[in-house]
């Protein structure tokens, strides 16, 4: 019926870990589910947590059917993860059944069905109000018995029933050889069909879980890594975190003054760094540092090390000034060791992952991402930190991860399958000179930051790392380690005189001034005095000439009226 | 000759040195022909030796446990030992003769 709107499918929350996340809150309710895998690759598991996860998380009573192991060995592989068995059948909220099905006891003859299993189950179902089933290893039934044409008859049958009982199921059974089960079983379970692998790749066993089918739902379709541990089962949610996690623009130092200043301050909280460098260029130290300030900043650290012991870490950071073992002790730094080859890069993830989700750092290090790329190909590696990236991002982890670069030639290039995932991208290098090596550092790329583009000379002192300017010479090459220091020495030497010569000028000068200010005075008062003569002379004729005429109007008066006839 | 049976239990008349028991579900037609096949092949061969004890699960769910009932109808053998299972309508004779492991009667 068109403009009908289609009800949301109704789901039921698996509480296994990530899976919920990955099949849009889980598996479609009152329905049956098949799950698909090799033997060993985690089906038991699945269904198991299906239905405990159900019984303590969700209130729903379950069943649990195995066709395959002694309820006794269930027992135990569940006791392991913390569940608890017997209490739950006790308390009638948990009802396993085992089905023993021996092919060589059973003769056919005739006609048959089975609804002795139906009445089984339904029995164990309405004895305790389950809204749950998981029927584990179906495979075997159909084993047990030769004529498969009522089997497949019967099984369809068990899942419309099963429908109608309106029980949410998980039903597993084994992979078959070029199909995805042995039986064919998929045509009969439409709703939701997931698929777990457990491949071997370069001598690692990977598992891996992919939702192939889940009628009426969006589903992520990729094939998601997945662990069994002592958490029981979990997902990775790799990807599908996408690109919309929240960016901060708070700065985090790294701990290292110099750093922070050629990256204008510090590295954007949550965002990751790549120190990539060959060996023996300090790339742990950087790693140290940033765990040492987070863990003065009281933030909860991380350290991955997949190359070196803790201890070994430990140790040789102490030479460098850093006690992380105080960080340890007061439970602000975690180490987490693994061989790389201990495991496929997913169940690394995983572990990395579970980790993350437990202990909640706020800084993690990576150490060394490259120690992968040993057991597994170059791309792999990328993606491994593609998901590495994105896990830590989702939880607003600042991230650094360390790089082994091979040779000195060219490192940039080396990194460059990585490097543009990251953030914040640090070079270390070896700089060679004058038969002495000395590291060098420079900042590749920082988004979003104004960052400098000079090399500096890194230095490991007791103190931690110091980074100085690189001095670069008249050939423009640059000069570091004990060159460095002569150049610094010279430099020195060379301001001294440059100062003595600009003292000495400046004497020079001010005697000049002086003998100009001196003469400038001097003809000053020449010209006062000359000023002064002129002036007196200047009175002096004046009164002169009042003599003269006084004694000219006297002589007139003392001759009479007569007008004298010049003068 | 000791051969009683009702539809759900069957209480023993002295011992018998075959007990046979017959599992169904209801009265279905595969259920129906199982019991009557049984009793057939019994009378033939067993005549005088064998106890049938028929159990109908849908009245006794709780009874499928104890023999790991799957499949309906199923015939167990549980005298003589070991215990066998024969399961379907028991419509072909021969191969529940051969399941049963019973001696052909003599003559």
């Amino acid at each position: 019926m068109p403009g009908r709107p289609v009800p949301a499918l109704e789901k039921c929350p698996t509480g296994i870990i990530g899976f919920d996340e990955i099949s849009g809150g889980g598996l479609p309710r009152g329905r049956p589910t098949l799950v698909a895998g090799q033997a060993g690759a985690g089906k038991t598991l699945f269904a198991l947590e299906f239905v405990l996860h159900g019984i303590e998380k969700f209130d729903e009573p379950g069943v649990f059917v195995s066709f395959e192991e002694p309820s006794g060995e269930l027992a135990t592989n569940v006791a392991s993860l913390g569940f608890d068995l017997s209490g739950h059948q006790e308390n009638k909220r948990l009802q396993v059944l085992h089905i023993d099905v021996q092919p060589q006891d059973l003769i056919e003859v005739g006609d048959f069905d089975l609804d002795g299993l139906f009445i089984r189950l339904g029995a164990a179902i309405d004895g305790i109000g389950a809204r749950r089933i998981a029927l584990d290893g179906v495979e075997n039934l159909f084993s047990a018995f030769t004529d498969m044409r009522i089997l497949r008859n019967e099984f369809r049958r068990l899942m419309v029933w099963l429908k109608d009982k309106g029980v949410s199921a998980v039903v597993t059974t084994e992979r078959g050889i070029g199909s995805l089960t042995r039986h064919g079983l998929e045509e009969y379970i439409a709703d939701c069909v997931v698929a777990l692998d457990n491949r071997v790749e370069a001598d690692l066993a990977t598992r891996r879980l992919r939702i192939v089918k889940y009628r009426g739902s969006a589903h992520g379709g990729d094939e998601y890594p997945f662990i069994l541990d002592s958490r029981g089962f979990s997902v990775i949610p790799i990807t599908s975190a996408g690109l919309n996690y929240t960016v901060s623009t708070e700065r985090v130092p790294s701990g290292i003054g110099d750093l922070d200043a050629m990256l204008a301050g510090g590295i954007f909280r949550g965002s990751s760094v790549l120190v990539s460098g060959t060996s023996g260029t300090g790339k742990s130290s950087i790693a140290a540092h940033m765990v040492d300030a987070a863990c003065r900043r009281g933030e909860r650290s991380l350290y991955l090390a997949f190359e070196e012991s803790p201890d070994q870490i430990q140790r040789n950071m102490a030479s460098i000034g850093f006690d992380l073992a105080k960080w340890c002790r007061a439970g602000l730094l975690r180490f987490h060791a693994a061989r790389p080859t201990s495991g496929g890069l997913e169940s690394h993830l995983a572990a990395m992952s579970a980790q993350v989700r437990e202990f909640d750092p706020k800084v993690v290090v990576v150490d060394p991402i490259t120690a992968f790329g040993a057991s597994a190909e170059e791309d792999r590696v990328k993606i491994m930190l593609v998901r590495a990236v994105d896990l830590f991002k989702s939880h607003g982890i600042t991230s650094l991860f360390t790089s082994l670069t091979q040779g000195n030639d060219a490192p940039e290039s080396t990194s460059v399958a990585v490097s543009s995932l990251v953030d914040v991208w640090l070079l270390l290098r070896n700089l060679e000179l004058a038969g002495e090596r000395t590291r060098g550092l420079y900042v590749c790329k920082a988004r979003g930051v104004s960052h400098s583009n000079q090399i500096r000379e890194f230095l490991l002192t007791e103190a931690g790392i110091r980074l100085v300017d690189v001095f670069i010479d008249g050939d423009g090459k640059i000069l570091t380690g004990s060159a460095r220091q002569l150049h610094e020495c010279l430099k020195a030497n060379q301001l001294e005189e440059r100062q003595a010569e600009a003292k000495r000028h400046r004497a020079r000068l001010e005697a000049r001034r002086r003998l100009v200010e001196a003469k400038i005075a001097a003809m000053r008062a020449e010209y006062e005095e000359e000023i002064e003569a002129l002036d007196i002379e200047l009175e002096q004729r004046g009164a002169r000439a009042q003599v003269v005429d006084d004694t000219l109007s006297a002589l007139a008066a003392e001759r009479g009226r007569t007008v004298p006839d010049g003068h | 000759m000791s051969r009683t049976e009702t539809n759900h239990a069957t209480e023993a008349v002295g011992s018998a040195k075959w007990e046979l028991r017959l599992y169904i579900a209801g009265q279905t037609p595969k259920s129906l022909a199982a019991i009557s096949n049984l009793r057939r092949i019994c009378e033939e061969y067993l005549a005088g030796e064998y106890r049938i004890e028929v159990i109908d699960l849908v009245e006794k769910p709780h009874l499928a446990e104890s023999d790991q009932i799957i499949a309906i109808p199923t015939l167990v053998r549980k005298l003589p030992q070991p215990i066998r299972k024969i399961i379907g309508d028991l419509s072909d004779t021969a191969k529940t003769i051969v399941g049963l492991q019973l001696t052909p009667a003599p003559g």
